[in-house]
């Protein structure tokens, strides 16, 4: 079998003695660059081309709206801690609504108020505002949804439609969700994909993925296991997962990756176990076939010799 | 554990005073050295070496860091006490191959073996905190802008909260991540600076040189004093 590279040395002896070299080079580079950080971008709002700014955080009024908006802000920091009863996981909405919702390319709050109430793909209807963060709750969260008009619910609410001030509704905003990423040059590969996730996020989620806690909050979140996101969470697909992870990951470290790095360990995540899909259909098949039927969706997959999803029901909690 | 502070062996101030004779510190270091007692029992080493040096090359390392480790606020020497075996370990490994060069430490950390610095390690993660905060509470408007940078970053500038990576109330996450409460506010101050330099370059993945370009010296000014002023405390469950 021929090297890749073969048709273009004269000799086999050029071919090796230039892969030695580049081998070598590479390595030499890499182990110098080791002791530089990658570049990046400051933020996940590079080249999003987003120009909207939320006020700040001493203009929130000193009165009782104020402090709903507060509590909104609260249980984006700290969502166990603040909304702790619609809760099933370890994860807070900070987690991936970067500086509590307010940063552009990180799926701000403020674009997502102005774009509600609109039709979902997702469950087949027109959703408000409020129903649009039900999901949150019943997914990411792997929890339950708060009641229409519950407090959790008013409070996010207050806090979005604040954070939004001035923004025009229904508008395309800039800074809006996670930036698009153009499709990968390889199709995603788990080994890829596990050596991405050695090399740049294992220090923080460790190389489980359980992510790391202290004094029983959450500092790292786990990335997948029964204390994450659950099946039916956007994030586990990972065409959503690879454009959080190139604009935001690691953290504060925006835009280092590559795109195709960004596809492989987002790959690499969404091909673990994670709790059920709560619109579970009564088997893996038919929860796939109405939920994620997709590519980018491992449900249903068999990856490492296991069917992703094949855990039985979701579990009471 | 072994000989520690609070053990009714440990020597009273006048005979450490004694220490401070010159030759004195050599004679015991020998002494000690060539305990093969010592070797056998890696809390005593670390105790030993932190109290009474090893050999010419490692003088006690209270002498700096303080009799119970707690550092030196005025001289900015770090607190040891109750850091993370594993960071102090990897600090004593940096100074010694020059990704954290400095030039009271890496000639110290060269003249080390890896048993020694286990020891060291070892030793120091044990010792209890400190109950007093390193530093005065700034002023009100240094005081607001060193704590939203510890607590919520300022994101417009790249810089992300301190404490999302270190730990609720800078706590820290062992190994990697240490405490950045109980530390004098010249220390941290100056690793900031050491890092945005490159400088100090033992963090992993290059993390906080990057978020070190990002920050004024204004910024760092801030974040240090009111770091500094918070009481040191531990994780509760380690």
């Amino acid at each position: 079998m021929t090297h890749p590279l073969a048709s273009r040395f004269p000799s086999r002896a050029a071919l090796a003695l230039c892969l030695g070299l580049l081998a070598v080079g590479l390595e030499t580079a890499f182990a110098a660059d080791a002791t530089l950080p990658p570049k990046s971008e400051i933020n996940p709002a590079a080249g999003t081309g987003a120009t909207f700014h939320p006020p700040p955080e001493s203009e929130i009024p000193k009165n009782e709206f104020g402090k709903m908006i507060k509590l909104g802000r609260d249980i984006m920091l700290d969502t166990p801690q603040y909304a702790g009863k619609y809760v099933g996981n370890t994860l807070s909405c900070v987690n991936c609504h970067t500086d509590a919702g307010r940063m552009a390319g990180s799926a701000p709050l403020w674009a997502a108020y102005v774009n509600y109430p609109a039709y979902r793909s997702k469950n087949k209807k027109v959703n408000t505002f409020e129903e649009r963060i039900q999901g949150c709750f019943r997914f990411s969260q792997n929890g339950k949804a708060p009641p229409l008009g519950s407090k959790t619910l008013v409070a996010l609410q207050s806090y979005s439609y604040w954070l939004a001030k001035g923004l025009p509704t229904d508008e395309k905003v800039a800074g809006r969700g996670y930036p698009d990423l153009a499709a990968p040059a390889l199709p995603p590969n788990y080994a890829r994909g596990k050596a991405v996730y050695e090399a740049r996020c294992a220090v923080c989620h460790t190389a489980s993925g359980a992510g790391r806690y202290v004094d029983g909050k959450t500092v790292f979140p786990p990335l997948w296991g029964d204390k994450s996101f659950n099946w039916g969470a956007g994030m586990g697909s990972y065409k959503n997962a690879a454009k959080f992870i190139y604009a935001n990951m690691p953290y504060g470290q925006s835009y280092s990756l590559t795109p195709q790095q960004a596809w492989d360990v987002a790959y690499f995540m969404d091909a673990h176990e994670r709790p059920q899909d709560p619109r579970w259909k009564g088997s893996v098949a038919a929860t796939r076939a109405a939920f994620h039927d997709s590519k980018f969706s491992l449900y249903g997959e068999t990856i490492n010799g296991k069917v992703l999803g094949d855990i039985g029901p979701p579990k009471n909690h | 554990m072994g000989l520690t502070l609070n053990s009714p062996e440990y020597p009273p101030m006048s005979f450490l005073r004694a220490f401070r004779r010159p030759g004195f510190m050599s004679m015991l270091g020998l002494a000690l050295c060539s305990s093969s007692a010592l070797a056998a029992n890696p809390a005593a080493e670390g105790a030993a070496i932190a109290q009474h040096g090893a050999g010419s090359a490692v003088p006690a390392c209270m002498s700096c860091h303080g009799v119970k480790g707690e550092g030196n606020a005025a001289a900015g020497f770090p607190r040891l006490a109750g850091l993370p075996a594993g960071y102090i370990a990897a600090q004593l490994h940096s100074f010694a191959q020059g990704t954290r060069p400095n030039s009271l430490m890496s000639p110290l950390a060269k003249a080390l073996n890896d048993g020694q610095i286990t020891a060291l390690a070892d030793y120091y993660s044990h010792l209890p905190l400190p109950v007093a905060a390193y530093g005065p509470m700034p002023a009100p408007a240094m005081a607001a802008t060193g704590q939203r940078l510890a607590e919520r970053g300022d994101w417009n500038a790249g810089i992300a909260s301190c404490f999302r990576c270190h730990g609720p109330g800078g706590v820290g996450v062992a190994p990697d991540f240490p405490p950045i409460i109980g530390q004098p506010a010249s220390y941290i101050d100056a690793q900031i600076k050491a890092w945005k330099t490159g400088a100090r370059r033992n963090d992993p993945q290059g993390l906080m040189h990057t978020i070190a370009l990002r920050m004024s010296d204004a910024d760092t000014q801030a974040v240090a004093a009111w770091l500094a002023a918070q009481k040191p405390s531990a994780p509760k469950a380690r």
